[in-house]
């Protein structure tokens, strides 16, 4: 009894059973929908092409993670996507064997786009919602210049390796997205800025006061949010071959912090998991393929997808989450106790 | 005094998740009466004021109003029934006006639309009846602490109340402050409004209350009027045993620093900052407990911000050890060896959500910063190591702090700063809000402390207790050192004289 309680309490259940519910609705309606094969040397299957497509999500939303935990946001980094690959295709557009300077580029803009929200948000104490709108809006206006209101195409066959290429077996993107996780992880678990992190989200005033520079945490945390949004703009590019100002990242921003809620982390600060985010993008991503998957027409997909995140986000709540458990820890103890009817004796 | 308690529980228990609050709980208050209930934190007084208003719901026993049996599900359903409180933090919400405060969820209406001369009007009157005056139209959060205690209890009482609840109103006011509230009390008394009244502070009780109903480790230890208890019993009652022991009784430590007059370990002159505090100068030595005494708004806390760095001086000099040093956050004084407990503990002390494990932590790693990170096992030692040095009261290290009692949180704020291993403390109402065996046990600790060498800044509104510990005593008066007296040749009452404004 206990261990079912402390089991439906842990913070990752919930995510856990959306997306296997999700992939249960996807193998009722195709059999085969988990099974994967190795063609050419590349693995293929539905579960490694959404966790490819989850791959920029995931790397976004562990930037936006960290921010949230802090009690901030960071509404820019849609916008940062974009820059990252417009700035990339710019290189590669004068001289295609540039690659490393592409993504120094790429990344160096998504992390200056940091510093600026950064700055904003710790220094000059701009509310982070507001600091990161203006890059928001003015981001997109950014890359536009960059890439001169065009698309421009990438052929450069190195570059498009990171979004298209595979790696033993397995897509780079998944792996690139590996690595930020782990090193995401490494970076707040093995260092002492987790703690200060979430002492930041659950009191700043106080934690100021224990002599700790917020003001940098909070700067270099909005700083990492550029930074992996710079990846998943170079992951962006690559995939679709080209820069688009207009139409990189769109409302990626959105789906970040989606991700980030339906792991578990709370928006007002102080607790957050990353394995949950990663959870939640997964979720995004696979809600997405299955409503495809089953055939729901186009005009609907939206609709349904709305209604499932609004089912999941109600059952994240901490308030309904306690019903359920209560409920579910009675049923438990009702069919322990009820005596089997029709026992013979 | 009517013979039918107006408000009453019989046999009340509730339990807590491990922690019995409440046992078997008998109280009653009657009409027109204003009753004292005193106990040490977690002693169970809260919860049973939770569990009278509808914050929490109890596991046995029965609660009556009027001689009917009641059940409030929610906090609205009892004030529906004319139960009014008022917590120990301030449940206003500071960005409204005053007047918007004390009438928001029952504003006036005119012809559909918000009547906001007669909130003004209204909220005015319901000022002056408590001897207020303010502008009710500016936002709550323009005033001090103090005057937002009065506002809330203004709110309260503009409703229609049968019993007025005070969860520690008092612990935030000064001397003139409360003998208004009292006077306003005893007014309300006369109305037959029955009045319940929580509060730490010894004298307030006996200047106010018909009525005593101590409490002791959830249960109820007895029920007494205030004339037939004299004060030693009362204090006997709630601690069980008496906990004053040989060194509180001896004041401020004879350490040998003290003795051969060491250099100061800091030293400021002339600090100011614009607006906030007028040039100060002040030396603390190793070893040396240095009182502030003054009033609410003296410059006490002032004093202590710009000595830590949370306000930037920006006038004098300030040397640690002998060096010139520049101030200009906490983390160069932490740096320097400082540590502050602030006032307001749960707002700049506690971080609430975190576990005691990482709020005692918290200031040493802070100070080793993020890559010299304190191992798993290294922290639950220090942890432990404090929690049973300070007495802290907890499960494990790994609770939450919010769950703590206040005396047990401060004794974690003040581990905290003991773990970085200080060469200089500064404690600002430390034992506010805090029962009397904690805060004997706190002040004990502090004295020990500085017998090995520490220098302490004490703050503390309580004349007696600084005059008691304090090896020296700056007095402040609007914002500047009127007087830098020495603690063992004063008497309190000199003190007192000081703060008012005459010589010595």
């Amino acid at each position: 009894m206990k261990q079912i309680q402390a089991v439906l309490r842990h913070q990752l259940v919930w995510p856990a059973l959306t997306l296997i519910a999700l992939f249960a609705i996807d193998v009722a309606h195709r059999a085969n929908f988990l099974s994967i094969a190795l063609l050419d040397g590349h693995l293929f299957g539905a579960p490694i092409d959404i966790l490819n497509r989850a791959a920029p999500l995931v790397i976004v939303s562990l930037g936006m993670t960290l921010v949230i935990a802090t009690r901030g946001i960071d509404i820019s980094v849609g916008a940062i996507v974009a820059i990252a690959g417009a700035a990339a295709a710019v290189v590669l557009a004068d001289d295609p064997t540039r690659i490393g300077t592409a993504l120094g580029a790429a990344l160096a803009v998504g992390v200056l786009a940091g510093i600026w929200n950064g700055m904003l948000v710790a220094f000059v104490g701009m509310q982070p919602i507001i600091a990161t709108l203006i890059l928001m809006v003015a981001g997109r206006g950014v890359a536009q210049l960059l890439t001169g209101g065009q698309i421009i195409p990438i052929g450069a066959k190195g570059y498009l390796v990171f979004g298209g290429g595979y790696l033993a077996t397995v897509p780079c993107s998944v792996w690139i997205a590996l690595g930020v996780t782990v090193a995401t992880a490494l970076l707040v678990n093995r260092t002492a800025l987790g703690l200060f992190i979430r002492a930041i989200g659950v009191n700043p005033v106080a934690t100021r006061l224990v002599g700790l520079r917020s003001g940098a945490i909070v700067f270099s945390v909005y700083v990492f949010s550029g930074l992996t949004a710079a990846i998943a703009g170079i992951l962006a590019s690559s995939n679709v071959r080209s820069a688009d100002g207009n139409n990189a990242g769109l409302l990626l921003e959105l789906d970040a912090i989606l991700a980030v809620t339906l792991g578990g982390t709370s928006l007002l600060g102080g607790r957050f998991s990353l394995a949950g985010t990663v959870l939640g993008a997964l979720i995004i991503q696979t809600l997405t393929y299955t409503t495809y998957s089953i055939g729901v027409p186009p005009e609907a997909t939206l609709v349904v997808k709305a209604i499932v995140v609004l089912f999941v986000s109600v059952i994240q709540s901490s308030v309904a989450r306690a019903m359920l458990v209560r409920q579910l820890l009675r049923a438990f103890a009702f069919a322990k106790t009820k005596p089997l009817t029709g026992t013979p004796q | 005094m009517a013979a039918q308690p107006l408000f009453e529980t019989i046999g009340i228990s509730k339990t807590f998740p491990g922690v019995k609050a409440l046992s078997g709980v008998d109280f009653r208050l009657f009409p027109g009466e204003i009753h004292s209930l005193m106990g040490q934190n977690g002693a169970g007084k809260s919860t049973l004021i939770n569990v009278l208003t509808g914050v929490h719901e109890q596991d046995a026993g029965e609660i009556r109003l009027a001689g009917e049996t009641v059940r409030f599900a929610t906090p609205l359903e009892a004030e529906a029934a004319g139960i009014q409180t008022l917590y120990q933090e301030i449940n206003l919400c500071p960005n409204l006006s005053v007047a918007e405060n004390i009438f928001a969820g029952r504003q006036p209406k005119r012809h559909g639309a918000i009547d906001w001369k007669a909130i003004h009007a209204r909220a005015h009157e319901a000022l002056a009846e408590l001897n207020v005056s303010l502008d009710v139209t500016k936002s709550l959060d323009a005033y001090p602490i103090a005057v937002q205690q009065m506002v809330a209890i203004a709110r309260a009482m503009s409703v229609k109340a049968r019993v007025l609840i005070l969860d520690e109103p008092t612990s935030s006011l000064d001397d003139g402050e409360v003998a208004r509230l009292f006077d306003v009390l005893r007014n309300i008394r006369q109305a037959g409004i029955a009045i319940l009244f929580v509060t730490h502070f010894l004298e307030q009780t006996y200047a106010i209350s018909d009525r005593i109903t101590v409490m002791r480790n959830g249960e109820r230890e007895g029920e007494y009027l205030a004339k037939d208890l004299p004060v030693e019993q009362l204090v006997a009652k709630m601690v069980g045993h008496n906990r004053m022991t040989e060194r509180l009784k001896g004041g401020a430590p004879d350490t040998p620093q003290q003795r051969a007059g060491t250099a100061p370990f800091l030293s400021m002159q002339g600090v100011a900052r614009r607006g906030v505090m007028n040039p100060i100068d002040l030396d603390v030595q190793p070893g040396q407990i240095l009182g502030l005494a003054g009033l609410l708004g003296s410059g006490r806390t002032e004093t202590a911000r710009l000595v830590f760095g949370v306000d930037k001086a920006d006038a004098g000099t300030m040397s640690v050890d002998g060096k010139n040093v520049k101030l200009s956050s906490p983390h160069d004084a932490v740096r320097h060896g400082i540590g502050y407990c602030p006032e307001d503990r749960k707002k700049e002390g506690i971080v609430a959500a975190l576990s005691i494990r990482e709020n005692i932590i918290l200031a040493l790693q802070a100070r080793r910063g993020w890559l010299r990170v304190i191992g798993r096992k290294k922290q639950r030692e220090i942890a432990d190591t404090y929690i049973e040095r300070l007495g802290i009261k907890a499960h494990d290290a790994e609770q939450p702090i919010g769950l703590l009692s206040g005396g047990n949180q401060q004794k974690v704020v003040l581990a905290r700063w003991l773990a970085t291993e200080p060469k200089m403390l500064i404690l600002d109402e430390p034992t506010r809000g805090i029962d009397v065996a904690a805060k004997f046990e706190i002040m004990d600790r502090v004295l020990a402390l500085c017998a090995k060498g520490l220098a302490i800044l004490f703050i503390s509104s309580e004349v007696g207790e600084v005059v008691r510990v304090s090896h020296r005593i700056a007095v402040l008066r609007d914002r500047r050192k009127i007087a830098d007296v020495t603690g063992s040749a004063v008497s309190e009452d000199q003190v007192y004289r000081l703060i008012a404004g005459g010589s010595e």
